[in-house]
């Protein structure tokens, strides 16, 4: 029997953007859009220029949302599901493993809350494994507002961001001006990142617009230090028809991010409705030239689970959304068995749940 | 600019397949040796090794065959019919435990890719005997008379394509409705038919019953003309099939056929633009497009023609190629040079016809039978490309206007097996699907199958349903 076989799979090529991809959209919305000729450079975050008129009424904003392509749920939810078949092993699981853990935003969202669990959250997020100090740190963590000043100064210093939600998290129920007021004392506290929630009542009753401008009103409350995400409760707005809408609507306002879900209702992120956010951020870039970030949160609880998310990346929107200023896991408890697989690719042996710190 | 996320290779096992250095013939029961047939060597498509010799049956062979299959089709088309489901759910489930050691194995030998044989071929085969293990007791209520009665004994002649698939749709309904059965496996995979055999004798199956010849085309030239057969099944070329045609007319035999066909896949401008895509890729590239039922020809609303045509060459680039056995290959080799040289040339003649060839850019490995994923766009009814069969990862792309022009250039074409219709409108899909003469329609899907499913053809695409209640009419007196 030979040993050499036949070369090792790879991709045929990376992913690169193809002549006329880039005008697909504006194809399907010639009468709407009006591209612009190039490009803003990448990691711009200014909101989409070509896609101005879509937002001029409810009606041209319904017209352009309702005029995307429908999602066929079977068909998603297959792919998503072949997708979760690669098989990471050896270099790649060791790559997947450090990238995932630098992409989490280390998340408390509780009632009881206090100064010292979030520094000790934020001791964790600086340095995750204290035995191995190749570690990566996490990207963010996560917080109420008024824990805001208590991150910050447990993470100073780090790299590592302090993200805040708002606007009356996790619900949303609030006036405008209680949901804004929100946000400008997360920002006046320092937070690097405001994780807001969009009203989901406007948009099940078709007023898109309003949300649109809810969003759009938060984002300049952010002014231009903080960047903003915006979080769609993909469980309550229930069908994927919806997510693609509310995916295009969130970034036409100006999203830095879109991310699936507060983690507080029953369904969160799935590979489905990630993979059809991630068809948006790259329909999104292709079609305005702004690339937005993409974060899945609640319920990716295992390392095996986040390196399934990074296929749907990488297999999606491509390489370019392979760091953690453009890709995030929002979780707690996924960070621990990341670093039991980390070490266990180090050492061989699997530790146990003693070997890693309990936060 | 973060570093490249490489998968590494991730490897399948083959230390789970024992293969011997040859094999005889199994009949009555047991591996005998042949009266005067030859060795061949099988290949693995990937690298060009040889895996295992096997024996070319001859006429005399096949006679031998058949007789112990007329001696035991006494007996076991005289058992209740709970009796022979047993016997046929014992076969599903050692399908099942040892459904690692046959995909590996089916990959070897066929070159398609593990993930298929893992998570389709397999799981196909072992649902496929367990559906028709159902049947066995239950066939005066499948509509076909208070007691429908077996035919007798079977001759079957199955392709390269899904070798213990087509096997599967072949013995499982033939056994439930009490028949016995002679296979001939294709020429370049008779591997896992080999090791279906032994699967019959680790379920006690009786002798005879199930009897494996393996060859090539004289072979099963043979058998079909067996004056002791009275079934004949065949799934492959329609040349072939044409041929069998005519040596049974005139005969008592029954016969069904499977040939090739043309699919169209239609796509219209309100379809669900990304998993339209992925069951474009999945119609045509699917077994390196060496599915009979294959999307071979892209019809699209020609206002979403670039719109689709751009998201699928992406889509393309991102297709991974190489050694079948890694976990993450999609694409395979081709499963023979004979296949390879017929695909290259169609190929050449669709560019010399003047329709624009495109594939991602692509390192084919430098030993085994390699094509790329070829599309074809600028491709009219003209051209050879849209109408013969290619049987190959080549997919020709054709435009159209109004439903009407879709149904008409669909149908348009000698085959009849498969179509598909994008939409997300159900009242056109309904009124599309009624108007299309195919087989087997899928809607914003392809290629999926089930065994409650019938499945056959119109026209060329030969007769008979395989699969479903329908798939034991093909082996009753009825």
């Amino acid at each position: 029997m030979p040993d050499a076989g036949p070369a090792p799979a790879r991709g045929l090529t990376r992913p690169v953007p193809l002549r006329g991809l880039y005008s697909r959209y504006a194809r399907r919305y010639a009468r709407l859009v009006t591209m612009p000729t190039t490009a803003p450079a990448p990691g711009s975050t200014a909101s989409a220029p070509g896609l101005a008129d879509v937002t001029a009424s409810d009606s041209t904003l319904r017209l352009f949302l309702h005029g995307l392509p429908g999602v066929d749920a079977v068909g998603l939810e297959a792919r998503a599901a072949a997708l979760g078949t690669r098989s990471i092993k050896t270099t790649a699981k060791a790559y997947a493993l450090d990238l995932a853990i630098s992409m989490v935003d280390l998340t408390t969202l509780e009632g009881a809350d206090t100064p010292g669990k979030v520094r000790a959250l934020g001791a964790k997020a600086v340095r995750p494994d204290p035995a191995d100090r190749a570690t990566p740190s996490t990207a963010a963590v996560c917080v109420y507002p008024d824990m805001v000043p208590a991150a910050k100064e447990a993470v100073a210093g780090s790299g590592v961001k302090v993200a805040s939600v708002a606007t009356a998290f996790p619900a949303g129920r609030a006036s405008l001006a209680v949901k804004l007021a929100d946000v400008r004392e997360a920002v006046a506290a320092g937070a690097d990142e405001v994780d807001m929630v969009i009203d989901r009542g406007a948009f099940l009753a078709g007023r898109y617009l309003k949300v649109y401008e809810e969003i759009t009103a938060v984002k300049e409350a952010c002014g231009t230090d903080a960047r903003l995400k915006v979080i769609f409760e993909t469980g309550e707005l229930s069908t994927y028809d919806n997510i693609r809408r509310a995916s295009w609507l969130g970034m036409l306002a100006g999203a830095d991010f879109i991310k699936t879900s507060t983690g507080k209702v029953a369904v969160n992120a799935t590979p489905a409705n990630t993979l059809l956010m991630l068809e948006a951020v790259r329909d999104f870039r292709a079609a305005t030239g702004v690339q937005v970030g993409v974060k899945p949160a609640g319920g990716i609880r295992t390392a095996k689970d986040a390196v399934k998310f990074l296929v749907l990346v990488n297999e999606t929107a491509g390489a370019d959304w392979l760091d953690n200023h453009w890709f995030r896991f929002g979780a707690s408890s996924l960070l621990n068995d990341l670093l039991m697989q980390r070490q266990k690719l180090a050492t061989g042996r699997y530790s146990g749940p003693d070997y890693v710190t309990v936060d | 600019m973060a570093p490249v996320f490489e998968y590494a290779p991730a490897p399948e096992s083959r230390a789970v397949v024992d293969l011997a250095p040859s094999y005889g013939l199994f009949i009555d029961g047991e591996f005998t040796e042949s009266a005067g047939g030859d060795l061949v060597k099988t290949v693995s498509p990937a690298t060009e090794e040889v895996l295992a010799e096997y024996t070319r049956g001859t006429a005399e062979d096949v006679d031998r065959a058949v007789r112990a299959a007329r001696k035991a089709f006494e007996t076991w088309s005289a058992l209740p019919g709970a009796e022979r489901a047993k016997y046929l759910f014992r076969i599903a489930r050692v399908i099942q435990e040892r459904s690692r050691e046959l995909a590996v194995l089916e990959t070897l030998d066929n070159g398609k890719p593990i993930r298929e044989t893992r998570d389709a071929d397999l799981p196909l085969v072992a649902a496929h005997f367990f559906y028709y293990a159902g049947w066995a007791d239950k066939l005066g209520h499948a509509g076909f008379g208070p007691d429908p009665r077996p035919l007798g004994v079977a001759g079957q002649v199955i392709p390269w394509n899904f070798p213990l698939l087509m096997l599967a749709w072949k013995i499982a309904p033939a056994l439930a409705a009490g028949n016995t059965v002679v296979l001939k496996p294709a020429e370049t995979t008779p591997l896992s038919a080999l090791f279906f055999a032994d699967i019959c004798r680790q379920a006690g199956l009786p002798r005879g019953v199930v009897n494996i010849v393996t060859g090539d085309g004289a072979t099963g030239a043979a058998l079909v003309a067996h004056p002791d057969v009275d079934k004949v099944a065949f799934t492959g070329s329609t040349a072939v099939g044409k041929e069998i045609a005519r040596t049974v007319a005139g005969t008592a035999k029954k016969l069904t056929l499977e040939l090739g066909g043309k699919g169209a896949n239609i796509v219209f401008d309100d379809a669900p633009v990304d998993q339209a895509v992925e069951g474009i890729v999945n119609g045509i590239f699917f077994n390196q497009g060496q599915v009979c039922c294959a999307g071979s020809r892209l019809l699209v609303q020609e206002s979403v023609h670039d719109e689709v045509l751009d998201a699928l060459k992406r889509r393309l680039s991102t297709l991974r190629l190489g050694d079948p056995l890694d976990k993450n290959t999609d694409i395979g080799a081709i499963n023979s040079a004979e296949q390879l040289a017929r695909i290259t040339a169609l190929a050449d003649q669709g560019e010399a016809e003047g329709a624009e060839r495109w594939s991602p850019s692509c390192e084919l490995p430098s030993s085994g039978y390699w094509f790329a994923p070829t599309v074809f766009t600028g491709v009219t009814q003209a051209h050879t490309i849209a109408r013969d069969e290619i049987f190959g990862p080549v997919l020709s792309v054709l435009t159209f206007r109004t439903p009407d022009e879709a149904v008409a250039k669909a149908n348009n074409t000698p085959y009849g097996l498969s179509a598909g219709i994008w939409t997300e409108k159900g009242s056109r899909m309904l009124a599309v699907a009624g108007r299309l003469r195919a087989g087997v329609i899928w809607s914003n899907t392809f290629n999926k199958f089930d065994p409650t499913s019938p499945f056959g053809g119109y026209k060329e695409s030969g007769f008979g349903r395989e699969g479903g209640r329908h798939g034991l009419e093909a082996y009753l007196d009825v």
